[in-house]
């Protein structure tokens, strides 16, 4: 039977990942024109030549979206336990000190309050490369703690995803974050707080199947892989040639799952308008 | 229990205890856990072997599914069929029926038994998005007229099909357990064979959950742990045995509830016996959520799921 979390996502279309492709990071993987990293960080990651958007870290992604220092972080010092001792090719604890490393993050969510044109809010933001942005205990606790700190601040929730799904090393708890976030998201909306969720390449499996299609408003940057079971896994099955845009945000958006798809120059300003649109709570 | 097997499950639980759970709602499923482990006697370290015989058993063709239950434990049964938009995914069933005396809500994933032609009618047990949407109609009307909510979970995982994409595959996951997380009734879901990742989940956010003794719970196939990390689905057994599927295990963690016994040599080798012992559980359960009101029993579920996780201290 055909793995149901798909954690390598890969596909003819899709923009291959960070380290998973022989091309520089810095190389557009559409168009090959090349850039300096300042140069790259300079328009937000985005190719100048084809408008290709490159993947962005979470630290990065605040400065990009949030006013200036604006970031208050909280829930730093959680960490993942080892409840499995759980050991592939390497060890579990080796593969987060690797990650950690890597990034410099503790985990693959960075959680906190923020402000956008003033506008206060709760926000999370994950980061790829931190084990495939994958959701253990970790994810999942600061997901629910985001919300609960929305509750109790009466601000709107910003959560900007990008994930290849449950982290299958925390095994079957690794699934329970699936309802906790569910359960999270519910208690925040019986308190009539909003919540906008952005789907970055890529979004996929557990995460599809959590918080990240419950928001009351729901966008993604363009070309962002978001399908509950990776291209690779869905041609194993079926046997038959995927459609081009399959499991793309432009897919989604013709078959109606997405609210709007938003160039990342005008995520900002898009963010910004929801928060002025929604207002403050209570 | 010989002494040697005391020792194993004392310094299990200890293990268990000193894991940081947040939300403090745990030390009483570590009491439920001795409890259940002393009566089953089953305080052994499961070795390969017995965790690859539940993998066997969950996943046995002969296995009972949920009509072969609900033939033998709900009266007055009358199948509901189609989401109301597209279509009536057969690889979940749902309906209307009584149970301990009142009126219940009976949702379950379907597996079809037999030649290919049943088992591909029912997709083997692997619902389209349609399937779930079936589910939360079904429960919506459980929440109206104030119906307890049973489900049954057997099933490899959600459909991995470009058409289940197109219709929102990961939405209607999410917006399934959305909908148990709202509902005032009681819930009890029961793991009866598979409990396949996603496609499981969105029908187990319940007030209970309970589990078949060879029922097996994860968060991916072992074939599919395998492959993405040894690259070969071959080390299936390896896998399975490193993150433990089994309900032992799952009782551990307090992600269920309670172990429902099944016949000696698994649920097939006695269909009637093994739904009176999951009827037994199932009445059981839903005797305790008596004690609760409609918001009582959301907010103990919500409870629950959120309690879940490990961290270092
Ligand atoms: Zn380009």
């Amino acid at each position: 039977m055909a793995s149901r979390i798909d954690v390598s996502i890969e596909h003819k279309n899709s923009p291959p990942e960070p380290g998973g492709s022989k091309k520089h990071p810095n190389t557009c993987p559409k168009c090959n024109s090349h850039y300096r990293d300042d140069e790259l960080a300079a328009n937000l990651r985005v190719c100048a030549q084809c408008d290709y958007h490159f993947p962005v870290g979470a630290l990065e992604r605040i400065e990009q979206l949030l006013d200036k220092d604006s970031f208050i972080e909280e829930a730093a010092d959680l960490r993942s336990a080892d409840p499995l001792g759980f050991f592939d090719l390497r060890s579990y604890k080796d593969r987060i000190a690797e990650a950690e490393l890597k990034t410099g993050l503790g985990d693959a969510m960075l959680m906190g309050q923020g402000k956008i044109e003033g506008l206060d809010f709760q926000l999370t933001v994950m980061d790829f490369s931190f084990m495939a942005g994958s959701m253990g205990s970790v994810v999942g606790e600061k997901f629910a703690q985001a919300c609960e700190r929305a509750i109790e601040r009466k601000v709107p929730l910003i959560s900007v995803n990008a994930s290849g799904g449950a982290r299958m090393q925390e095994g079957i708890l690794s699934l329970m974050q699936v309802p906790k976030t569910v359960c999270a998201v519910e208690n925040m909306r019986d308190a009539g707080i909003p919540f906008i969720s952005v789907l970055t390449h890529p979004t996929t499996a557990g995460l599809l199947a959590s918080f990240a299609t419950l928001g009351d408003i729901t966008i993604a940057e363009p070309g962002t892989l978001m399908c509950f079971t990776g291209p690779r896994v869905v041609q194993q099955t079926v046997r038959e040639d995927l459609p081009d845009d399959f499991g793309l945000a432009e897919s989604n958006y013709r078959f109606g799952h997405l609210d709007a798809i938003v160039q990342r120059r005008e995520l900002k300003t898009t963010l910004a308008k929801l928060l002025r649109l929604f207002g403050h709570v209570g | 229990m010989s002494g040697e097997l005391e020792l194993k499950l004392r310094d299990r639980l200890a293990k268990l205890k000193r894991l940081h759970l947040p939300g403090g709602g745990m030390s009483n499923e570590v009491r439920r856990i001795e409890q259940q482990l002393e009566e089953m006697g089953n305080g052994d370290e499961r070795d390969e072997d017995e965790i690859w015989r539940s993998v066997e058993f969950a996943r046995h063709p002969e296995r009972p599914y949920t009509l072969d239950y609900v033939e033998r434990l709900i009266g007055d049964w009358i199948e509901l069929h189609g989401d109301r938009a597209r279509m009536d995914d057969p690889a979940i069933v749902s309906g209307l029926g009584s149970f301990a005396d009142r009126t219940v809500a009976v949702i379950g994933h379907q597996k079809g038994r037999g030649d290919a032609v049943q088992r591909v009618k029912r997709n083997f047990g692997m619902s389209n998005p349609e399937g779930y949407r079936k589910a939360m109609r079904v429960m919506e009307i459980a929440e109206r007229h104030g119906f307890p909510v049973i489900t049954f979970v057997d099933t490899p995982g959600a459909y991995p099909g470009v058409a289940a994409e197109q219709h929102g595959q990961g939405g209607a996951l999410a917006a399934s357990q959305a909908t148990m997380a709202r509902l005032t009734v009681p819930t009890v879901a029961c793991v009866i064979g598979e409990g396949g990742s996603g496609g499981a989940i969105a029908l187990a956010l319940a007030n209970r959950v309970l589990m078949q003794q060879f029922a097996i719970y994860s968060v991916i196939s072992p074939e599919g742990c395998a492959s993405i990390l040894w690259r070969d689905a071959g080390q299936a057994r390896k896998a399975a045995a490193a993150f433990r599927p089994d309900a032992v295990h799952c009782l551990e963690l307090g992600v269920i509830d309670g172990i429902i016994p099944e016949p000696k040599d698994g649920a097939h080798t006695d269909f009637d016996e093994a739904a009176k012992l999951l009827g037994k559980s199932l009445r059981s359960a839903l005797d305790e959520l008596k004690k609760m009101n409609g918001k009582e029993l959301r907010r103990d579920r919500r409870a629950r799921f959120r309690s879940y996780g490990v961290f270092a201290s």
